[in-house]
């Protein structure tokens, strides 16, 4: 048995320590925001926020994150950073398919948490490993400024 | 069994009575009514959505219901991945039907023919097969609401209207929000669609005005939007396929005794293996199926499988460019002759030629394929991401030997589709295990590993051309010789491209050249060969718009001044005139290439970009312009080559003419992605095969670009057509020119010419 705090919900789970924290959130316990797109830590698509930062779900095994805060694409916005992302990602019009999306959130939520007011390259930089297949890479680097903006006017 | 948990298309289970029209796309039920004919019959020759199999339709009671508390829920037949269909569709309907797009909600239809008309989301057609339809929908829907209000009103229902949600008497000051009209609407009889009064224009409120408008928006960033891996089930397993690693190669053995032992794990079951050519049919192998994905993947590690032999195992893509070079310096069929070619190339002045070769490119779409089946008693059910959604019914009930009325279809978001997700082949798979496990729901969960070295992957390509010039710098000969195995193949045999592909900027390019001759050489396809994003259309424009600027170089030319020289006066070019039989299977008439439009894209990209303008040292300005899918675009593109070859695109620059736009800011983010998607594909998109394998696994060796090879900015210029014309396609057309404007600015900051994508290191 292995207790896990999602989204501030404690949960037990049985499940082998080495599963990946990806699929024991989304096929035992139903947390389906957060997507599978590589399963090796190469696409972003997995991140969830670990105590605060961003991990890659699908390299952190369930028995790394037991006894740690875990939030995930569905708990994000009731952090005001989170919400804030969320509100100008949909006001920019940044998803196509969206699929990426719930990671990209993911990283820029963290991205503003640790640099409130980052410039072009800290953005490339730091949402680098997030991929995107349709291409949104110009709109979320405009929806994390607007943000980031929207943050400074109303701050979290 | 539960229901899933989330399925939009489930998801009106339980909520408020519904009036009006029954819903048919959210309820499942097939409520036909009566004295109401479903095909509509034309004698002649049909074009546009009439000539696709199911048609179009509109009457509302297939698209729209209207509940008590006003929400209006629009069903979208027509399928989402990403070009934003689910909320343009649904918008012209709330448009047309004076609803209140906040009070709107968009419903997934599965795939249904009958009921439908043609859902298959390909070729860039869905605006252009369905605008109509929609608008009459709404505008019926509208007259349908005012009907109702004046017989409640017992007035004339010229004296009412409505507007913005509601029907009002102005006479009277009586008004009546439409949830408050949803219980007599029953009552209303359809009236002729003929009879039907569409808004003005200028009275749109959605239609083609510029704001940001979307059905899944916040459903998406918020992680509640349902994909194919996200319905879930109780009792629900999860399935991992070990599949052929060559095309024609099939499970002989297999020793799953390690396998067995994983916890977790359930059973290990055959998958048929489809004969060559496979077209839809899954490759077969071994699939392991597990109480979780984890379990299975684990499984799947531990399973010793033997596989056959295959004609293919020798596919080795770096020795099949060579031969495919040689087939390119041969005459070969001849498409299309024009003038007199050989007389040209012996008069000329001067003469130039090159050879271009594009790799196969996989999709790889963010979400792999996924699919899910349940079998419950002798019903098949399945949820999965596909384009295709009749088609991907009829083959999945065909392959598990179940009659079609016994199967339902429900559509999920699509994590990108881009072609691959037309092919049901991952929905067969979970099907097949499905009927062997009654009663548990199956998931089959494609790897990145299973969708790279199984995609049905875009062509390999050389692209010839030669060309003369006379004293004057006229070009007198242009001559353009292709050699691709072709999409045929999935389906048949096949050594020669279809009139579709010859007729993806190749038979059609429209230079006022005097003398031309369009050759295609016989080639031979060694995996699966499939639709990506613009098919065709993207060797073709990489191959042409890159020579014309290794002419006008020649020449000592401009590039624009050149190009436009080339497309000579504005004029139509009637399809058949240059041999384009099929012409997006649209009326040659409507569908004509018009030169203008061309000019207009190029010349309003160049100058918004600076065309011409002073640049520093290790700059260039590239351009390149390209018609497809009845839309004309122009990119310019602005880099920089750094030391080490490191290349940074400072600008982007389109310009798009796609007719009529419904909803630009869509059109928009469907040019912006193709032009990081194209930049990705010139810089690296490559699988290469070897011992018939695909090489490249994961993203490590597939690589896609990442936020720092985007566009420093990327603009977008949607250009007015000043006449009248029809809609124009914008998912597919914003790819073709990108990486051959990518090549020429590179030849213009460094002077060196790729004539092979990917750049991989060739600046280095
Ligand atoms: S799925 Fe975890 S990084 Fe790609
Ligand atoms: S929006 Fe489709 S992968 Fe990012």
């Amino acid at each position: 048995m292995t207790s896990l705090t999602v989204n501030g919900k404690t949960i037990d789970i049985s499940a082998p320590d080495d599963m990946p924290l990806l699929w024991a959130l989304r096929d035992l316990l139903g947390y389906t925001g957060t997507k599978f797109g590589c399963g090796i830590g190469l696409c972003g698509s997995c991140t969830i926020h670990l105590d605060g930062n961003p991990v890659r779900s699908c390299q952190t095994p369930v028995s790394a994150a037991s006894g740690r805060k875990i939030t995930t694409i569905e708990g994000i916005g009731s952090d005001p950073v989170g919400d804030a992302v969320q509100k100008s990602w949909v006001a920019e019009g940044v998803p196509q398919c969206g699929y990426c999306q719930a990671g990209q959130v993911m990283s820029a939520t963290a991205l503003l948490k640790s640099n409130p007011t980052p410039d072009d390259e800290a953005i490339d930089n730091y949402m680098s490993g997030n991929l995107c297949r349709c291409g949104t890479y110009n709109r979320i680097r405009t929806a994390i400024l607007t943000a980031s903006a929207s943050l400074k006017e109303d701050p979290a | 069994m539960k229901s899933p948990v989330k399925n939009f298309s489930m998801s009106n289970h339980g909520l408020n009575r519904r009036k009006f029209i029954q819903g048919v796309g959210a309820t499942g039920a097939l409520i036909l009514t009566a004295n109401w004919s479903w095909a509509e019959q034309a004698e002649e020759k049909k074009y546009g959505g009439d000539s696709q199999p199911g048609g179009v339709k509109h009457d509302p009671r297939i698209f729209i219901a209207i509940h008590e508390d006003g929400r209006v829920d629009i069903t979208c037949a027509r399928v989402e991945m990403g070009q934003g269909i689910r909320t343009s569709l649904a918008l012209v309907v709330a448009d047309e039907m004076e609803a209140d797009w906040e009070q709107c909600r968009v419903i997934q239809a599965p795939g249904d023919r009958v009921i439908y008309g043609n859902q298959n989301t390909d070729g860039s057609r869905s605006m252009r097969h369905w605008f109509s339809p929609m608008r009459r929908c709404g505008a019926t829907a509208r007259a349908m609401l005012e009907q109702a209000a004046a017989d409640q009103w017992q007035v004339a229902v010229s004296e009412v209207v409505a507007a913005n949600h509601a029907v009002s008497h102005a006479k009277t000051g009586r008004s009546l929000a439409y949830g408050a009209l949803a219980g007599t609407m029953e009552s209303v009889s359809v009236p002729d669609s003929a009879t039907v009064k569409l808004k003005d224009e200028n009275d749109h409120r959605y239609i083609g005005r510029e704001q940001t408008l979307s059905a899944d928006g916040m459903d998406i960033v918020s992680g509640s939007a349902t994909y194919g891996a996200d319905v879930r089930f109780d009792n629900m397993v999860y399935a991992v396929i070990a599949r052929p690693p060559c095309l024609g190669s099939r499970a002989e053995s297999w020793d799953d005794s390690e396998t067995l032992k994983v916890p977790g794990v359930i059973r290990v079951m055959a998958i048929k293996s489809a004969a060559i050519p496979t077209a839809f049919s899954p490759l077969g192998g071994v699939a392991v199926v597990a109480e979780n994905t984890w379990a299975a993947m684990r499984g799947r590690d531990a399973l010793k499988v033997k596989w056959s032999s295959s004609p293919n195992d020798g596919y080795e893509s770096g020795a099949y460019r060579k031969v495919m070079e040689e087939a390119a310096l041969k005459p070969a069929r001849v498409l299309r002759e024009q003038g007199d070619l050989d007389k040209a190339f012996a008069e000329a002045d001067k003469k130039h030629q090159a050879s271009y070769y594009l790799p196969h490119i996989a999709h790889a779409t963010m979400e792999p394929p996924v699919a899910t089946a349940l079998l419950k008693g002798n019903f098949l059910e399945a949820w999965t991401p596909t384009q295709a959604p009749q088609e991907a019914r009829s083959t999945m009930a065909a392959h598990v030997g179940m009659a079609e009325d016994k199967t339902r279809l429900n559509i999920t978001l699509l994590g990108g589709g881009f072609g691959r997700k037309s092919k049901p082949d991952f929905l067969c798979e979970a099907a097949e295990i499905a009927v062997a496990m009654p009663g548990r729901a199956v998931r089959v969960q494609w790897t990145r590993e299973d969708d790279l070295a199984h995609d049905y992957f875009h062509t390999v390509s050389v692209e010839y051309l030669a060309a003369s010039f006379d004293q004057q710098g006229k070009t007198t000969g242009w001559l353009h010789r292709s050699v691709a195995p072709s999409i045929m193949t999935v389906f048949m045999e096949s050594e020669y491209q279809a009139d579709w592909e010859s007729n993806m900027g190749h038979n059609n390019t429209p230079f006022a050249v005097p003398n031309q001759r369009i050759e295609n050489a016989t080639a031979q396809a060694h995996t699966r060969i499939g639709w990506f994003r613009s098919v065709s259309n993207i060797p073709r424009a990489f191959a042409v718009q890159s020579f014309v600027n290794e002419l006008a170089q020649q020449s000592g030319r401009d590039h624009l001044e050149f190009y436009l020289e080339l497309l000579a006066e504005d004029r139509v070019i009637d399809p058949l005139d240059v041999n384009d039989v099929w012409n997006h299977g649209e009326n040659p008439e409507l569908y004509p290439i018009d030169t203008g439009r061309l000019r207009r894209v190029i010349q309003k990209a160049a100058k918004k970009a600076g065309w011409g303008k002073k640049l520093p040292a290790g700059r260039g300005l590239g351009l390149a312009v390209h018609y497809s899918f009845v839309s004309y675009v122009a990119a310019v593109l602005e880099v920089e080559v750094a030391a080490g070859g490191r290349l940074v695109v400072h600008n982007a620059t389109m310009a798009v003419d796609c007719g009529p736009q419904i909803n630009p800011d869509r059109i928009r983010a469907q040019m912006e992605g193709s032009c990081v998607m194209g930049i990705g594909l010139a810089l690296s998109g490559e699988i290469s095969f070897r011992d018939g394998r695909a090489v490249q696994s994961n993203f490590d060796g597939y690589q896609i670009p990442r936020m720092p090879q985007a566009p420093r900015s990327l603009s977008v210029h949607l250009v007015d057509p000043g006449k009248e014309v029809e809609l124009g396609g914008v998912g597919e057309p914003g790819l073709p020119p990108i990486a051959p404007a990518l090549c020429n600015a590179i030849h213009a900051a460094t002077g060196k010419r790729i004539r092979a994508l990917p750049i991989g290191d060739q600046l280095a």
